[in-house]
């Protein structure tokens, strides 16, 4: 009996120099902060303000700058296996070898998808929705945290397996049966298992809290046709968050006792049945895409409309086109694999509904069109990035909607035509609309706007070296050029696999300008320093200071009619100087503090591990702690602290010069 | 006039780019046929896209705030025939598409048989860790990494697979489809025109995937019966053993070919692989792949 289960010190591969060589790295870089924020006693109040927070806008602000981090890590992926393409032609084999490269292809993929696209967009959600809906927090804010930290011990988890045994060597989707025990008898496909089941229960919980925030939660006045449209798509995504997570989790769970307690759900023998695991994985994936891209939707929505000095055109047709996507979404899983072989009926069937899903797509771009249509476009940084998406994102859904037609699919079906177009949409969706509003609200997070210069800088290189990294790989794709390529031996698709390369440099390039934007905001935080409402906004988040309070608002705002924020300072232009009334401050109470976030993820860290590799007794440990943390939370005396009316007014009083209508 | 131009300038780099062996210079009907579908939908839905994405900038460009010309007209927020177009637009284009998605997927039915006056040729594929094996039943002999068929002649493919999922694919001659251990897959291909065609597997299927290529061997009809009565007098027997140990893992194996083939193989191949769970064959070909 072995107390470390399958653990020994073969599990770290101190002979391959660049996997120790980015594991050192990495370990140096936490030391390093670690300590450098212990010296400088920062501890303590990063426990207070940060780590045990549950205010909605510190958790949002986390799960950015976690979703930044692991950017980094899924774009190292990227650069790595564009070099690997660009030189393993004919005869040579590159430098990565095969167990090396296919694990870096499924880890790209694993972390863009569940660790940086998705973080990135709750991150949004969680900072805008409660300040849009004019309310003072989520519905649930410590699940809120818990959701948070969960997500984060799946990243950590990830990132272990790096330095720590192996990373799944299955692509990102994980098929069986290359996936089971059979095929891939490693410790891979564990970490890949564990760090999405852990994480994808912060989602589901994520999901369930946002949908009861905005259906319970809205600001006195505020119905449903009067919410921003950030809002309805926020909604229609959570909706298919709790409707689909689960189905994920059950699919990976059904590996998962395939690969630990013999099952036979997919594997070859015992009369498995591999083909079902791609149909249930794709029916949560089909819906993930919209999970995805349905709030960056309503940042395009916000940012247009704003930067137009304009209502958005349509906003009934685009309510309606959120929630037909909505439902849409999960009628068109098939589409994943037309060439399984199912009956020309039903291909063609998942084909047709796939076109119909552009139909609202198509409907949303026109509207957006139509509100800069008779506006005063101001071209700042985040409605560039939107001006950007609208042209990428076309070409994009339209070579979608290609490979939609099942006989085109037949010959694009997992080429780089396939690769070009998910990050076509991918990146000239959910990338741009994140950085749209990164940009957007970022002043309102923080109290000063971001470097206009390196902000026009970093989009132009992401949008040149997107086309440039992009396009060459549509042209492979015609080439008859598949995916997940170790080498080639046809020499004549090596001089688009140098173009791609190159176009991958010209994005670090962008990511750098990124980073350097944010260095010089923060050096430069005076000169930048911004009102509550520096774009001249619409909706109610403007309405409060920058950085908002706890508390969000002083008093709940009361809505009468769409875009309140833009309607009150219109009339109270009109109203000229009139003296608004008196306002009437009551404490306010806002939740307290828990640390039960962040213990439940260390213990969740602890099982994942245990279970990886296979050391029961840490996993049983790990389990009864996770119980008594929650029991102890349970049983906490009160949850929530005043704040009085004088601290609320003290507030207001200092901060109403900026806010003034 | 500089609208028309643009798809075809497209078009016509697409071409170039697929001259070399891509899917865009097919060698049979199935390919030529789907490149036809790939080229009307294309052309369909750039007649709406150009448009929208010249507007868009347009619109942008000449309602930048500095414009003075341009008329600012906050409260355009509405309008029901704009709404009507706005929604009538996307659904045309999807009619239109939707149509050609739906009368290909059955015209090019992977299942469906090629209409011709000659025999179809029929070939049983099976996917390995990390090679193709060809057994032509009919025909008595199998072949490795390499298919060779006769020129104008309908193949009709089974195909299955000895453990994980690939893809068999042959850019130029058209539809791809899975592999899948215990389950068969039908796929009917040809080639109109003599050539060597690269051949691959366009799913992942691990470490040896990178190699799992086969050249496609498409030959006059009497080379073929040639090529058939030399594989016959050459080469061992395909028997129940001999495919035990094909069936190890192994990558780049140069093709090679098999003189007879016990029959009912490839019904054998199917069962084996859903046999049930033996844990010795099991271990074995799990140490198997971890060694390699």
């Amino acid at each position: 009996m072995n107390l470390l289960g399958k653990l020994d010190w073969s599990a770290i591969p101190f002979d391959q120099p660049i996997i120790m060589g980015a594991g050192a790295f990495m370990v140096l870089a936490i030391v390093g902060i670690l300590s450098w924020v212990t010296l400088k006693g920062y501890v303590p109040y990063l426990w207070r303000e940060w780590i045990t927070s549950v205010d909605h806008k510190r958790i949002g602000v986390m799960y950015f700058l976690l979703a930044l981090v692991m950017l980094l890590r899924g774009f190292s992926d990227a650069i790595m296996m564009r070099a690997q393409q660009a030189v393993a032609a004919g005869g040579a084999q590159g430098y990565l070898p095969p167990e090396h490269f296919d694990q870096v292809f499924s880890a790209h993929g694993t972390i863009m998808i569940f660790f940086v696209a998705m973080p990135f967009v709750i991150g949004l959600m969680n900072f805008v929705l409660p300040l849009q809906l004019g309310v003072r927090d989520v519905a649930f804010p410590t699940l809120n945290s818990v959701s948070f930290w969960l997500t984060a011990s799946g990243v950590l988890l990830i990132n272990i397996s790096l330095v720590v045994g192996e990373f799944a060597k299955t692509g990102w989707i994980a098929y069986p049966p290359l996936s089971e025990l059979q095929f891939s008898p490693g410790v891979g496909v564990d970490y890949y298992l564990w760090s999405l089941q852990i994480s994808g229960v912060g989602t589901l919980l994520t999901g369930i809290n946002f949908v009861t925030t905005i259906l319970k939660l809205r600001a006195p006045g505020m119905g449903y046709m009067r919410m921003p449209v950030f809002c309805w798509t926020s909604l229609a995504a959570n909706l298919l968050i709790v409707a689909a997570f689960p189905v994920l989790t059950a699919t990976l769970g059904m590996l998962l006792l395939d690969r630990y307690l013999g099952f036979h759900f997919f594997t070859v023998d015992g009369q498995g049945n591999a083909m079902m695991y791609v149909n249930l994985f794709w029916v949560w994936g089909h819906p993930e895409v919209y999970i995805l891209i349905l709030p960056p939707f309503g940042i395009f929505s916000e940012v247009v409309a704003t930067f137009s000095g304009k209502p958005l055109f349509g906003y009934r047709s685009m309510v309606a086109a959120t929630m037909a996507i909505c439902v849409l979404s999960f009628l068109v899983w098939l589409h994943h694999f037309f060439t399984m072989g199912a009956s020309a009926d039903v291909n063609g069937f998942f084909g047709v509904m796939t076109m119909i899903i552009a139909v609202p797509t198509g409907v949303k771009v026109f509207n957006w069109l139509f509100t800069m249509y008779g506006g005063r476009v101001r071209f700042e940084v985040p409605i560039l990035w939107s001006i950007g998406f609208m042209v990428t994102f076309v070409i994009g859904g339209m070579s979608g909607v290609l490979m939609a037609v099942p006989p085109a699919d037949f010959q694009l079906h997992n080429s780089l035509f396939l690769v070009a177009h998910f990050h076509n949409v991918i990146i000239g969706g959910v990338i741009f609309g994140v950085m749209a509003g990164y940009n957007y609200w970022f002043p309102k997070a923080f109290g000063f706007k971001l470097d206009e210069r390196w902000g026009r800088a970093s989009f132009w290189c992401w949008l040149i070296g997107f086309y440039v990294a992009f396009m060459p790989l549509y042209v492979l794709g015609l080439m008859g050029m598949t995916r997940r390529m170790q080498h080639y031996d046809n020499v004549a698709w090596q001089p688009w696999l140098v173009v791609a390369a190159i176009g991958t440099a010209i994005i670090l390039v962008g990511i750098v300008c990124q980073i350097v934007q944010l260095v010089v905001s923060i050096r430069d935080r005076d000169r930048l320093r911004v009102t509550g409402d520096p774009w001249n906004g619409r909706t109610l988040e403007w309405s409060t200071a920058s950085p908002p309070p706890a508390w969000n608002f002083a008093v709940l705002p009361q809505v009468a009619e769409r875009d309140s924020f833009w309607v009150a300072k219109h009339r109270a232009g009109a109203r000229q100087a009139q003296p608004e009334p008196a306002r009437q401050y009551e404490p306010i109470e806002v939740p307290k503090n828990s640390p039960v976030g962040v213990v439940n993820a260390f213990f969740a860290v602890v099982i994942g591990f245990a279970l990886i590799w296979h050391i029961w007794w840490m996993a049983g440990l790990g389990l009864i702690g996770t119980f008594l943390a929650i029991l102890v939370f349970a049983f906490r005396d009160g949850d929530e602290t005043e704040v009085p009316a004088e601290q609320v007014a003290e507030f207001d009083r200092l901060h109403e010069a900026r806010v003034a209508i | 006039m500089r609208l028309r131009l643009l798809p075809t300038t497209l078009i016509g780099l697409l071409i170039l780019a697929g001259c070399s062996e891509g899917v865009l210079s097919p060698q049979g009907p199935v390919a030529s046929a789907e490149r036809q579908i790939l080229f009307n939908s294309l052309g369909i839905m750039l007649a709406i896209v150009i448009p929208t994405i010249l507007a868009t900038l347009g619109v942008a460009f000449w309602f930048r705030s500095s414009n003075g010309r341009a008329r600012y007209r906050p409260d355009f927020e509405y309008s029901g025939r704009l709404e009507l177009l706005v929604w009538s637009i996307p659904a045309m284009t999807v009619l239109l598409v939707g149509g050609v998605a739906w009368v290909g997927a059955h015209d090019l039915d992977p299942r469906k048989p090629i209409a011709s006056a000659t025999d179809p040729v029929r070939v049983q594929v099976v996917s390995l860790d990390w090679k193709w094996l060809f057994i032509y039943p009919d025909q008595g002999i199998a072949s490795v990494n390499r298919l060779t068929i006769p020129v104008g002649t309908p193949v009709s493919f089974e195909l299955t697979s000895s453990g994980v999922m690939n893809s068999f694919f042959v850019p130029q001659l058209g539809s791809q489809i899975y592999t899948m251990a215990g389950m068969v897959t039908r796929l009917h291909l040809q080639a109109d025109h003599a050539g060597r065609y690269r051949g691959l597997s366009a799913q992942y299927s691990g470490e040896g995937f990178a190699d799992m290529q086969f050249a496609v061997d498409a030959v006059p009809a009497a080379a073929f019966s040639q090529w058939v009565s030399a594989t016959h007098d050459a080469g061992p027997m395909l028997d129940a053993h001999a495919y035990a140990d094909l069936a190890k893992p192994s990558e780049a194996i140069a093709p090679f070919t098999y003189g007879d083939v016990a029959p009912g193989l490839f019904s054998h191949v199917q069962s084996t692989a859903v046999q049930p769970n033996d844990p010795a064959r099991l271990t074995d070909l799990a140490s198997k792949r971890t060694d390699k």
